[in-house]
C-alpha cells in the first residue's frame, strides 16, 4: 500500500517514544507541522486501512505473562478450517501459515504457564494433530519496530 | 472518581514512584485497556483514566514507569508490515551446536535485516532446530540473497537449516495477557 509523505513521517517518528503528556497528539502534530486533528484523523485512517494495528504499548511478553510458540501439521486441504479452530482458542494473537510440514504457526498467551498449558492441551485434543510446543529459551533480539524501507516498497 | 475495591486502592504499590501510589486494581484495568490500544481522542490518557478509575496523572505515571521498568518495551504505532508490502516473511531456523548457540544468537541480533532472533528447544526427532531468526522482506529473492550473505558472513555453510516463508496471516495482533478474548 502506498502512503503519502506525512503518513510515512508519522510511522518513521512514532513507532516508539509516543509522547506521554496530556495532549500527545498535539505534541506529535507540532513535530510534524500539521494540526492535532489531522494527526488523529491520520491515525484513524492508518488503523482502518490495517497499516497500523494499534497505537500503544508492546509489552515485554516474558514479563507480561506466559506465551508460547506452537505449530501443528495440518492436512493441506484443511488448513483454513484448522486455522479457524486455532483462532477460536483463548489467547491466540499470531497465527500464520508457513511452508513446511508443520504448516500452521501460532503464538498463544495466558496469564500464567499453567493456564497456557491447559489451553494448549485442550486445543491439541480438539485438533488431534501433532503439535510442537516451543517456549522461548532466550531472546536475543525481539523488536518489530524496525525502520521502514520506503524505497523497497515502491 | 469511582474507585472499585477500596482495599486494593489502598494497597501500596512497591513499584510506584514517589509521584503517587497507583492501585493494583486500576493498574490491571489499565493494562487491559492498553492492550486494546490508545484511544484516538485529544486526551487519550484522560479517557483511559475514566475507564480505569485512575486519574490522568496516575495513568501517565504508570505508563512511564512500565517503560522504565521494561514491562513496556516499545510505545507507539504498531505497524502491520504485511499491509505495507513486507510480504516475504521468512522464519529461518538453524540447528546450532549448543555450545555456540548463544554467541551466534547475539551476533545475528545485530544483523540489520534480522527483525527477531531467539533460542527455542529442539523437539527430536520432529524438530532439530534451536535458533530462530526472522527476516521481514519485500520479496523472496531479496530475502534469500540476505540469507546467503548471512551464511557466508557467519560461516554457517555446514549448519542444517530450513526457511519457512509465511504465505498467509490468519491472525496478527498484540498479546492480550490480562484481557479476555
Amino acid at each position: 500500500m502506498r502512503l503519502d509523505h506525512t503518513d510515512q513521517q508519522l510511522i518513521n517518528h512514532f513507532q516508539r517514544h509516543l509522547p506521554v503528556c496530556e495532549r500527545p497528539y498535539l505534541e506529535m502534530s507540532r513535530q510534524l507541522g500539521i494540526s492535532e486533528q489531522e494527526v488523529i484523523e491520520r491515525l484513524q485512517s492508518l488503523q482502518s486501512r490495517d497499516v497500523v494495528g494499534r497505537v500503544g504499548p508492546v509489552f515485554e511478553h516474558s514479563r507480561a505473562g506466559a506465551s508460547l510458540l506452537a505449530a501443528v501439521a495440518a492436512p493441506k486441504e484443511q488448513m483454513d478450517l484448522v486455522a479457524a479452530r486455532i483462532n477460536r482458542a483463548p489467547g491466540v494473537n499470531h497465527n500464520y501459515a508457513r511452508e513446511y510440514t508443520y504448516n500452521l504457526w501460532f503464538v498463544m498467551t495466558a496469564p500464567d504457564n499453567e493456564i497456557l498449558e491447559a489451553h494448549l492441551d485442550e486445543l491439541e485434543q480438539e485438533l488431534k494433530l501433532p503439535m510442537l510446543r516451543l517456549p522461548m529459551v532466550e531472546g536475543y533480539h525481539i523488536d518489530l519496530g524496525f525502520d521502514i524501507d520506503w524505497g523497497a516498497l515502491l | 472518581m469511582n474507585r472499585p475495591f477500596s482495599a486494593d486502592y489502598l494497597a501500596p504499590d512497591s513499584a510506584a514512584s514517589e509521584s503517587g501510589v497507583v492501585s493494583a486494581w486500576g493498574r490491571l484495568r489499565l493494562r487491559q485497556q492498553l492492550e486494546q490500544g490508545l484511544p484516538l481522542t485529544p486526551r487519550p490518557y484522560q479517557a483511559l483514566a475514566e475507564r480505569t478509575g485512575l486519574c490522568e496523572q496516575e495513568v501517565m505515571n504508570a505508563i512511564t514507569q512500565w517503560q522504565e521498568q521494561g514491562l513496556i518495551k516499545r510505545f507507539g504505532l504498531v505497524v502491520k508490515h504485511r499491509t505495507l508490502g513486507y510480504t516475504a516473511n521468512a522464519m529461518v531456523v538453524w540447528n546450532i551446536p549448543d555450545e555456540h548457540v548463544q554467541a551466534l544468537g547475539k551476533a545475528m541480533a545485530d544483523v540489520s535485516f534480522i527483525t527477531l532472533c531467539y533460542q527455542r528447544p529442539r523437539r527430536i526427532p520432529d524438530w532439530p532446530y534451536n535458533l530462530f531468526c526472522m527476516i521481514h522482506g519485500t520479496n523472496r529473492k531479496r530475502v534469500l540473497a540476505q540469507l546467503d550473505s548471512l551464511i557466508a558472513e557467519h560461516n554457517l555453510q555446514h549448519i542444517q537449516y530450513s526457511v519457512l516463508f509465511s504465505n498467509k496471516a490468519y491472525r496478527q495482533r498484540g498479546g492480550r495477557y490480562v484481557s479476555h478474548d
